[in-house]
C-alpha cells in the first residue's frame, strides 16, 4: 500500500499497479457492457456493481484510498443496494421487453456509442497522453484523508455546506411528497384496538369456519353458531349464500 | 517508552514482509477465521444450554467440542438442491459474497505487536492501509449482498422477504455504526487500525472546566456512548439476536436462507460466525485497547504488552464480546420489524449526532485559555439546562379507575365477570379424604405364617 502510494506519487507506473489495472480494467468493461446488455434489472445492477468495485480499486491504485474506500462504501454498498431493493420490490420478474418500437434503433445506439467512446478516448489521449501527474505528492504530504479534510473544510466548505443542504432538502422534499399525514387521533395504538373489539357489535372470538354445525360440509354452506342461528361471516363474500333445497339434504340411499 | 515503541507497529513497517510472511499470515486470519466459528458455534450451544439449564452438545468428543465438525461433515454430505424458480448464478455466488466479505475484514484486525518470525520483525496484522477502518466499513456494507441476492435469487417469497429486510436493517444501522466509528476518529487522529490501537495505550488527561481529570486510554469508557451505540450496531449488523428479523423463524421460515441446503447453507452459517467474531474483533481493536493487556496487569508484569503475549489478551476481550453476543441471544427476545426501526432511526442516530457535536465542542475548545474554556463549558450546560427545564411537558390526565373504565363501557359490551370476584369452591372438586387407619400389623400376624 505504502509502496504503491510512493510510488504513484512519483509519477511513475509500478508493475504491480499495471498489472492490477490489466486485470481489472477489463473486468470494468465487462461490467459496463454487462449493464447494457443484461435482460433482468438485477443483473444488471449486479453488473454496474462490478465495475464500481473496479473503479474504487483504481482509485486506490491512484494513490486516493479514501476516495476509493468512499466508492466503495457509498456507492456500492449504499446506492446500488437501494437500487436493488427498489428491483426486488418491483418483483423479479421484471424483464426488458424484446420488442423493438423503433426500427434499427438498435444498430443506430451501438454506432453512436462506439463513436462517442471513440471521440472521448481519442480526445482524452490526445490532451492528456504525454502529461505527467503533478502535485501528487505535495497534497498527499499530510495524508491523503487529512489533506481532503482540510480542502473540505477549509478553501470547499460553503460548496460542500451547500451541496449537502441540497441533498437534505431533497430528501426532505420526497419524504413530504411521500408521506400520508395521519392525525395523531385516527391513529389506533394497540388499547385502542382492544377497546374496538370488544365494543357492542363486534364479536370477540374467532370466527367459524365455513360449514360448522351446519347440513352439508361446502364451503358454501354457513356455518350455524350455537343457538342456531346462521352467521354470514363464515362463508366467503364472493359466494352467494343460499339453503340447500329438500333434495338435495335428502339422503341419497348411499350410507347404510 | 522506548521500548513501547519499538512493539507499536506503524505504518511504515507493513509492505515489507517477504512473500512467505504474508502468504502465512493471510493463512492464520483464515484458519482463526474457521476455527473461530468451529469454536463458536460449540461455545453458543453450550452457553445457551447453561442458561436455559441442559447440557447442550456433550456427546462428540471432549465437552462436545466436535459436536459442529460433526455437522459440518454431515452437511457436506446432504443434496444440494437447486430450486426450479432460482436465478441460478445468483443463488451460487451469495454465499460466497458473504463469506467472502466477513473474512476479508479480519485482513485489517491487528492481533498484536511486532514480533520476530524467523528473523524478520514483522507485526501480527495481515496488513493496515491509512483508512484500515474504512475497509472494514466497506466490507460490512458489502457483506449486505450476500444476504438480499440470497434472498432474491432463491425465487420464492419467504427469502425474499427475509432479504429485504436485511436490506433496510444492514442500511440504517450501517449509519448508527458509521458515526460512532466518527467519535473514535476525532480523538484518535488517524484511521488506521494499528495507529488506534496505539492511540489507547496510555491514558491521557481531560480538561472539562479548567479542572485536568485523568483518563484511562480505552475509548470504551472515553467515548462510552459511542461503545455502546456501536456494540447495539453490529448486533444489527451481524443480524443476531435480537436483531435477526431477516431469518425470523416464527414469521419467515428461515428468511433468505429457507431455499439453502448442503455446503451453501454452511457457508451462510460459516460467515454469520466469522462476522461475529470480526465484529467482536473490530470492537475490541476500535474501543477495548486492541492486544494491549487490561489496565492491572501492566503494572505489575511490564512484558505483558511485548512478544506473543498480547495475542491472549486479544482472544480473551474477542472471547468476552462473544459472550455478550450469546449472553444477548439467550436472554432478549427478537423485536419487531417497526420497534427496530424505531431504535435504529430515532434513537441511535441522533443520540449519536448530538454526542458528536458535544464531542466536537469539547475538542475544539481544548486550546484556548482557561477561563474562556470554563466559560465555554458553564454556557453549553446552562442552555443544556434551560432546555431541560423549559422543555414543553405535557400533563398527563388522571387515569380513570377500573371501575370508571367497567361503567364507561357502552350498553351491549361483552359481558366481564365483576371486579371483585371470588371463585367460591366447586362442589365437584370437593373430595373426600378418607381418614384411613394406619394398617395394623398385628404381632400375631406373623406367626400364622409359621
Amino acid at each position: 500500500m505504502t509502496t504503491s502510494t510512493v510510488l504513484a506519487a512519483a509519477g511513475e507506473v509500478s508493475g504491480g499497479e499495471e498489472v492490477t489495472f490489466w486485470i481489472l480494467a477489463p473486468l470494468a468493461l465487462i461490467g459496463a457492457i454487462g449493464m447494457v446488455w443484461a435482460r433482468n434489472a438485477v443483473h444488471s445492477a449486479l453488473w454496474l456493481v462490478l465495475t464500481m468495485l473496479c473503479l474504487g480499486v483504481f482509485y486506490v491504485l491512484q494513490a486516493g484510498p479514501f476516495i476509493g474506500m468512499v466508492q466503495i462504501i457509498v456507492y456500492t454498498g449504499a446506492i446500488m443496494m437501494l437500487f436493488l431493493f427498489v428491483l426486488m420490490l418491483v418483483g423479479r420478474d421484471a424483464s426488458d421487453s424484446l420488442i423493438e418500437t423503433l426500427r434499427g434503433q438498435r444498430i443506430a445506439a451501438v454506432v453512436l456509442g462506439l463513436g462517442f467512446a471513440g471521440l472521448i478516448g481519442t480526445g482524452l489521449h490526445r490532451a492528456l497522453g504525454g502529461t505527467a501527474g503533478v502535485g501528487l505528492e505535495q497534497a498527499n504530504a499530510e495524508g491523503n484523508v487529512q489533506g481532503i479534510a482540510r480542502l473540505l473544510f477549509t478553501k470547499y466548505v460553503f460548496a460542500f455546506e451547500l451541496t449537502s443542504a441540497l441533498l437534505i432538502t431533497a430528501a426532505v422534499g420526497a419524504m413530504v411528497l411521500a408521506h400520508i399525514e395521519r392525525r395523531r387521533e385516527d391513529r389506533m395504538d394497540q388499547v385502542a384496538t382492544m377497546k374496538a373489539r370488544f365494543r357492542p357489535g363486534n364479536y370477540p372470538g374467532p370466527k367459524p369456519g365455513p360449514g360448522v354445525f351446519a347440513t352439508s360440509s361446502s364451503v358454501a354452506t354457513p356455518a350455524r353458531l350455537p343457538d342456531g342461528r346462521l352467521t354470514e361471516r363464515s362463508t366467503p363474500e364472493i359466494l352467494p349464500v343460499r339453503e340447500m333445497t329438500a333434495e338435495e339434504t335428502s339422503l341419497k340411499g348411499t350410507d347404510k | 517508552m522506548t521500548v513501547l515503541l519499538a512493539q507499536d507497529p506503524t505504518l511504515a513497517d507493513f509492505g515489507r514482509d517477504p512473500w512467505w510472511l504474508v502468504l502465512g499470515k493471510i493463512v492464520f486470519a483464515f484458519v482463526f477465521g474457521l476455527l473461530a466459528t468451529l469454536l463458536g458455534v460449540w461455545f453458543e450451544r453450550r452457553v445457551v444450554g447453561y442458561m436455559q439449564v441442559r447440557p447442550g452438545p456433550n456427546q462428540v468428543g471432549p465437552f462436545g467440542l466436535l459436536q459442529t465438525l460433526a455437522d459440518g461433515l454431515k452437511m457436506a454430505f446432504k443434496e444440494d438442491i437447486l430450486p426450479r424458480a432460482a436465478d441460478k448464478v445468483v443463488y451460487f455466488f451469495a454465499p460466497v459474497i458473504s463469506v467472502v466479505c466477513a473474512v476479508t475484514a479480519l485482513s485489517v484486525i491487528p492481533f498484536g505487536p511486532m514480533v520476530s518470525i524467523f528473523g524478520h520483525r514483522t507485526p501480527l496484522q495481515v496488513t493496515d492501509v491509512p483508512v484500515a477502518v474504512l475497509v472494514l466499513l466497506a466490507c460490512s456494507s458489502l457483506a449486505v449482498y450476500g444476504v438480499v441476492l440470497g434472498g432474491w435469487a432463491s425465487g420464492s417469497t419467504y427469502p425474499l422477504l427475509g432479504g429485504l429486510r436485511s436490506t433496510a436493517q444492514m442500511i440504517s444501522y450501517e449509519v448508527a455504526m458509521g458515526l460512532s466509528i466518527v467519535a473514535v476518529f476525532m480523538t484518535a487522529g488517524t484511521m488506521s487500525t494499528s495507529g488506534i490501537v496505539a492511540a489507547q495505550a496510555s491514558g491521557t488527561t481531560l480538561s472539562l472546566g479548567g479542572f485536568e481529570i485523568p483518563a484511562p486510554g480505552w475509548y470504551a469508557i472515553l467515548l462510552l456512548p459511542s461503545f455502546i451505540i456501536f456494540f447495539i450496531a453490529i448486533v444489527g449488523e451481524t443480524n443476531r439476536a435480537p436483531f435477526d428479523l431477516p431469518e425470523a423463524e416464527s414469521e419467515l421460515v428461515a428468511g433468505f436462507m429457507t431455499e439453502y441446503s448442503s455446503l451453501k447453507f454452511a457457508l451462510f452459517m460459516l460467515s454469520e460466525y466469522v462476522a461475529m467474531v470480526t465484529m467482536s474483533a473490530v470492537t475490541t481493536t476500535l474501543f477495548l485497547g486492541g492486544w494491549r493487556a487490561p489496565a492491572p496487569i501492566t503494572t505489575f508484569w511490564a512484558g505483558a504488552n511485548s512478544g506473543w503475549w498480547p495475542m491472549l489478551w486479544f482472544f480473551g476481550k474477542v472471547l468476552i464480546l462473544v459472550f455478550v453476543f450469546v449472553w444477548l441471544r439467550g436472554t432478549l427476545p427478537r423485536l419487531r420489524y417497526d420497534q427496530f426501526m424505531r431504535l435504529g432511526w430515532k434513537v441511535l442516530l441522533p443520540i449519536n449526532l448530538v454526542w458528536i457535536l458535544v464531542l466536537a465542542g469539547l475538542r475544539s475548545i481544548e486550546d484556548w485559555q482557561s477561563r474562556d474554556r470554563m466559560l465555554a463549558t458553564a454556557v453549553g450546560a446552562g442552555v443544556l439546562l434551560l432546555i431541560t427545564i423549559l422543555w414543553p411537558s405535557r400533563q398527563p390526565k388522571p387515569k380513570p379507575t377500573l371501575q370508571e373504565q367497567v361503567d364507561s363501557r357502552p350498553p351491549g359490551s361483552f359481558p366481564l365477570p365483576p371486579l371483585d370476584l371470588q371463585v367460591p369452591p366447586s362442589p365437584r372438586t370437593k373430595r373426600v379424604v378418607a381418614e384411613r387407619e394406619p394398617a395394623n400389623i398385628v404381632a400375631g400376624s406373623d406367626s400364622r405364617e409359621v
